[in-house]
């Protein structure tokens, strides 16, 4: 958290005038019991009616002088808040833009949502409360204090042993009752964990008539909850009642001492009511404090995932300028006519033990069509990715274009390629604007035809044209209608290199036989490669790789294959059993 | 002004559902009505101690009045007086806040419960078309905030009216005039409160909507991160981000920086109304000649405090209790969702049924506007393969939702044996199919616990058999803990392939007379597909099955083809028949081979 509190750099000036201001409201907070005192033991014991009045406005300018400090020490808390929370918030957007793909796998993406929403709104409640409060309480706790001690040093030292006494108490309760808290959080998320499950599984347990057990399961941990919740509240519920009894076994302390003092006239009766006044001022601000700490103990937690996500160091994707100059250079000169090369490629993800792939080699010519086959967890979706350059090799090394990606700045690589993805992600917006991510100067017409390309034509029609507004996520359109609409988005860049990551497995075998034939007749004729799990997809590729267990079992032609690798002929069959043979 | 009166009708319609929720939960509350009672005379009885104490200060503080003219005796008296009053009153309070968490936990959970159960109750339609999460959130989150500002109500709200009544009464019983002061003053406050609560009403919701702006957005980028990377679109969406961040960052400002003011404000209102106790007291005390003692000034000043606090607390409390209540609502209407009509007086029960389906003139569409399945008929006979074919997302579950009824249908019936599935108790049809869907669900526990989920009297020996036969032995004995093994809810160790052999082996178990399966389309890989299709295989040995089917293969084989399309099925009939009939059946098939 704390390494977070360099973005309030910018607000140096508010985090400082805010506790300041507030500081000044609390001081003169403090005045009020003194001024009380001078009441009583001038004006009433003088029959002072012109004081009496003069000391009640004084009470009112210095409630008004109270509220101006603390109207400007909100005002900047909340500007040092906000604005710290804003940038961070930035900061935090940029990272995650940043980060390597293997990166964001690890930590997910509604883990970035959650530490990017939720937890920044908490960090803001946090830090705004901390401007404002946190230095306040104490202040006024020990400024009571100093302010008893100048009325009168020796009963004063009942403050001293009443405030740490209650901070004592204070913590001890929070100390039992946070760990308590948790664990009635753990029990909250068991019922949760129950309601979703039978939420989620309501077929099946309905399939087997499990609805009444199923609800005395729940009854049970709903019950424990409750249990558990009672507890806790009975425990925290401590505090109030204890501290008022040591406060009040302070004031009769007082009344008592503050008798003996009068009597032998060092006090006088008004100051023993500005005494009893601190007391009570003590109790209501170390009640405040222990809130506090509650709730900035929340933001801190926050703060910290924040701070987890910003310590990820992002993989360097840079590349070696020189490298690069070269290396584009040789490209040129030496043209070998391969689109894409993989010489023995290896990858290990991080912190993933077992290799994802092992040893690929191949060369792929431009304009050919390559189909990747293989199980889950095979690797497919792997290889594919790593032409991009969205994983790099440990081991080996990809080429595109004679060029060895690691030398290619990855924005100027990936522009070259069209990537369809697994997921088909569509965004906010109208059919045009999401393809036009493929090229921002693409006119209506070469948008058209990509769009017939991918098949598509029917659903921009559905849809009401181009200019028809998509939904966030593309909620609007069927996993069908938004995979061929993510094929036309690659295919507005026209790419050289064009990557299918099964991302047909939402369309039925006559479309999907129809795009393959379109794409097969695309003007700019870009390499090909198509990830599939059906191999009616694959089997007319010019070269097909099969994946098991991140290593190629074979690679060939759809006939090759068939005769010599064992694994392309249990899927076939699989699929095609009588008709194979 | 037509805007004003605009949120002033809402205001309204929001206050009669707030009257209408409240109504609800007090009927929840009535079960703790002793428990209400108790609380509310411990809270009077707190209040009115809390309340006595200053008196009892101010008659000390009155006995302390100058050199020698001290009385200690009768200052000892009063403090052991303040001793007791203090020490009941702790008591007191520590009961009552432990009886306000029993009524409010209790109610909460019997809430809870209400719910849970109406869930089980629940017809499909509701669940499908209310997504999970927003059904959860009711359960949990909302029922969380109902119990937290339920507590505050009674906590705070409750002992604050309390408070303020008494202070009133002990202030009158003292001095009237005084009290006169205070009153006067207080309206003040609450205006202040109020004011700016409704100007600061307008910036929280541009801000609660920017918010959402901006989660939307990053939920967006972030789930399509890939994407946005694939296509260097970084800069376009850090740019799009910042400008949203921005505007939140201003309406952010204006809304925490405004709402702040409040407490500062009231604070001053307060002060004022100090200022004038202690004026009006101080004069009283003089012109009155010490008639009006200094130790009643005291005990005012401390009530003229205590006095006020209440009344802001009272202003957040509110607005904790409308919030509380709007999630008691949402938790309502989950309890009063309608359930799914019950099983008929004289439902009887199907015993094990042959396995014979019909369909007669079924009808069935899940929204009126679009009709889905019309005068639809088939008839299965026992021992029959029935297959759904057709592209993905076809509608092919809706066949499921029908034989399962989960969904009934709109016009004609649906028999088993030749009884009609209406007649007949959901549980004894249900127990009658096997189901294994794609969409493994697993439950959390133990494997032994799923496999047993149907038949939850199996003996260790049934269910390794049935696990043997369904091939998920193997990999079961292979995990750290064999067949106690801990799965976890939606994830765990176990790979897709073999969620789904648990499920066969779930209704291997079982062996019920008719079976729903559905094929896997991808996402496993072949060896495992080999064996979850053989383990297919012997579980449809003699049964009636239905089967979403992928495959070619299983398509051919099947004895009659159901053939889907957007919803509707198009075609029915056996392989060769379909390929005759030179259909969308023959069109699919024939796309296979194509070259």
């Amino acid at each position: 958290m704390f390494k977070l509190l360099k973005y309030l750099k910018g607000f140096r000036k508010e985090s400082v005038l805010g506790p300041f201001f507030k500081l000044l409201e609390a001081l003169f907070e403090l005045f009020t019991p003194l001024v009380i005192a001078a009441i009583i033991d001038n004006g009433i014991a003088g029959g002072d009616k012109g004081y009496i009045v003069k000391m009640c406005l004084v009470l009112v300018g210095l409630g008004f002088a109270g509220l101006a400090f603390s109207i400007t020490a909100q005002f900047f808390a909340a500007k040092a808040s906000v604005g710290f929370t804003a940038k961070l918030r930035h900061v935090l957007f940029e990272h995650i833009g940043r980060l390597g793909y293997s990166q964001l796998d690890e930590v997910g993406s509604s883990t970035l949502i959650t530490r990017l929403t939720g937890d920044m709104n908490q960090v803001q409640t946090g830090l705004n409360l901390t401007l404002r409060l946190l230095l306040r309480s104490p202040f006024v706790v020990f400024g009571a204090m100093i302010m008893a001690f100048t009325i009168d040093p020796r009963t004063a030292m009942i403050f001293v042993y009443v405030t740490l006494i209650l901070f004592a108490v204070v913590f001890a309760i929070m100390l039992v009752s946070i760990p308590l808290y948790k664990k009635a959080q753990q029990r909250l998320d068991d019922v949760t964990g129950a309601v979703r499950e039978n939420l989620t599984g309501v077929r099946v347990i309905r399939a087997f008539g499990l609805e009444n057990s199923e609800t005395e399961r729940f009854n049970e941990k709903n019950h424990e909850l409750a249990r558990t919740q009672k507890f806790v509240g009975g425990v925290s519920a401590l505090m109030n009642p204890v501290t008022y009894v040591i406060i009040n076994i302070a004031v009769i302390y007082l009344i008592k001492a503050g008798a003996v003092r009068v009597d032998s006239g060092v006090l006088k009766q008004g100051e023993v009511v500005a005494l009893y006044n601190y007391m009570s001022q003590i109790l209501v601000e170390l009640i405040k404090l222990a809130n506090l700490i509650i709730s900035i103990t929340k933001s801190i937690a926050c703060g910290n995932r924040i701070q987890a996500v910003l310590e990820i160091v992002p993989n360097n994707m840079a590349p070696n300028m020189e490298n690069k100059e070269n290396a584009q250079s040789n490209n040129i000169s030496e043209d070998s006519g391969y689109a894409v090369e993989f010489d023995n490629v290896s990858l290990l993800y991080n912190g993933g033990g077992e290799k994802a792939l092992e040893g690929i080699s191949f060369k792929v010519k431009r304009g050919e069509t390559v189909g990747i086959i293989g199980g889950t967890g095979s690797g497919k979706s792997s290889l594919v990715n790593m032409i991009p350059r969205f994983y790099d090799a440990s081991e080996g090394v990809v080429k595109v274009n004679g060029q060895d990606v690691k030398n290619a700045n990855p924005g100027q690589l990936r522009e070259n390629i069209g990537i369809v993805p697994q997921k088909a992600a569509l965004f906010k917006g109208t059919i045009a604007d999401n393809l036009r991510w493929g090229n921002e100067n693409a006119s209506e017409e070469e948008i058209m035809q990509a769009v017939k390309a991918a098949q598509a034509a029917d659903v921009v029609k559905v849809k009401g044209g181009l200019g028809a507004e998509i939904e966030q996520g593309g909620r609007n359109l069927s996993g069908g209608q938004r995979q061929r609409l993510t094929i036309a988005r690659a295919l507005v860049r026209r790419p050289e290199v064009l990557i299918l990551d099964d991302s047909a497995s939402a369309l039925d075998f006559a479309t999907d036989a129809a795009l393959r034939k379109s794409l097969r007749e695309l003007d700019f004729a870009p390499t090909v490669f198509i990830v599939s799990q059906r191999t009616s997809s694959i089997a007319h590729a010019d070269k097909i790789i099969v994946l098991d267990d991140g290593k190629a079992v074979g690679i060939g032609t759809h006939e090759e294959l068939l005769k010599s690798c064992e694994v392309y002929k249990e899927i076939y069959n699989s699929q095609f059993k009588k008709e194979a043979v | 002004m037509a805007k004003s009166s605009e949120t002033a009708k809402k205001e309204k319609s929001d206050n009669k559902a707030a009257s209408a929720t409240l109504k609800k939960v007090l009927r929840y509350i009535k079960k703790y009505r002793l428990h209400m009672t108790l609380s509310i005379i411990m809270a009077a009885v707190t209040v009115g101690l809390t309340l006595y104490v200053p008196i009892l200060a101010g008659r000390a503080i009155d006995l302390i009045v100058s050199p020698g003219n001290v009385d200690f005796e009768g200052i000892s008296v009063i403090m052991a007086q303040i001793a007791i009053v203090v020490g009941v009153t702790a008591a007191v309070q520590w009961v009552m806040n432990n009886i306000n968490n029993i009524i409010t936990y209790h109610v909460v959970r019997d809430m809870r419960e209400a719910a849970f159960e109406k869930i089980q109750r629940l017809p499909l339609s509701f669940l499908d078309v209310n997504p999970t999460g927003e059904t959860l959130g009711r359960v949990t989150a909302d029922a969380d905030q109902f119990a937290e500002g339920l507590l505050m109500g009674f906590t705070q709200l409750f002992t604050g009216v309390v408070t303020i009544i008494g202070t009133l009464g002990f202030m009158l019983s003292i001095s009237p005039m005084i009290t006169v002061a205070v009153v006067v003053l207080t309206p003040l406050s609450l205006f202040i409160a109020k004011f700016i609560a409704r100007k600061t009403y307008s910036m929280f919701k541009l801000q609660s909507e920017t918010r959402g702006e901006q989660t939307a957005f990053i939920d967006e980028m972030i789930s399509g991160q890939k994407v946005v990377r694939a296509f260097g679109r970084e800069k376009e969406s850090l740019e799009k981000f910042d400008e949203i961040n921005e505007r939140l960052r201003a309406y952010s400002l204006r809304a925490t920086f405004f709402s702040s003011i409040t407490n500062p404000s009231t604070r001053f209102v307060n002060n004022c109304v100090y200022a004038a106790v202690a004026l009006t007291g101080a004069l009283l005390s003089v012109s009155s000649g010490g008639a009006f003692s200094v130790g009643s000034l005291s005990c005012f000043l401390s009530y003229a405090n205590q006095y006020t606090k209440p009344f802001n607390e009272i202003s957040g409390v509110v607005t904790e209790l409308q919030n509380s209540l709007a999630c008691a609502g949402r938790l309502f209407e989950l309890i009063e969702a309608e359930p799914q009509t019950p099983d008929k007086e004289d439902a009887y029960e199907l015993g094990t049924a042959k396995g014979q389906v019909s369909l007669r003139d079924v009808c069935f569409s899940y929204v009126p506007e679009k009709k889905l399945i019309e005068d639809f008929c088939l008839s299965v006979q026992p021992g029959q393969r029935v297959a759904i074919a057709g592209p993905t997302g076809c509608g092919k579950t809706t066949v499921i939702n029908l034989l399962m009824r989960f969904y009934d249908v709109n016009k004609g019936k649906i028999s088993v044996d030749g009884k009609d599935i209406r007649d007949i108790t959901r549980k004894s049809l249900r127990k009658n199919y096997g189901m294994v869907l794609q969409e493994t669900w697993l439950k959390s526990g133990t494997v032994r616990e799923n496999i047993a989920m149907g038949n939850p009297g199996a003996t260790d020996d049934e269910i390794i058999e049935a696990a043997k036969a369904s091939h998920a032995h193997s990999f079961i004995k292979r995990l750290p803990k064999g067949y106690d093994t801990v799965i976890g809810e939606g994830e765990g160790s176990l790979s897709q392939g073999q969620r789904q052999l648990l499920c066969i082996a779930r209704v291997m178990l079982c062996l019920p007379p008719m079976l729903i399966l559905d094929e896997a389309t991808s996402s496993i890989d072949t060896r495992t597909e080999i064996k979850i299709q053989e383990a297919f295989a012997r579980l449809m040995e003699g049964r009636t099955s239905f089967i979403v089917a992928h495959r070619l293969s299983t398509i051919r084989e099947a004895d009659i083809i159901l053939v889907m399309r957007e919803g509707h099925i198009v075609e029915q009939g056996s392989h060769e028949e379909l390929l005759r009939r030179g259909g969308f059946y023959a069109k699919l098939y024939n796309s296979q081979f194509a070259s």
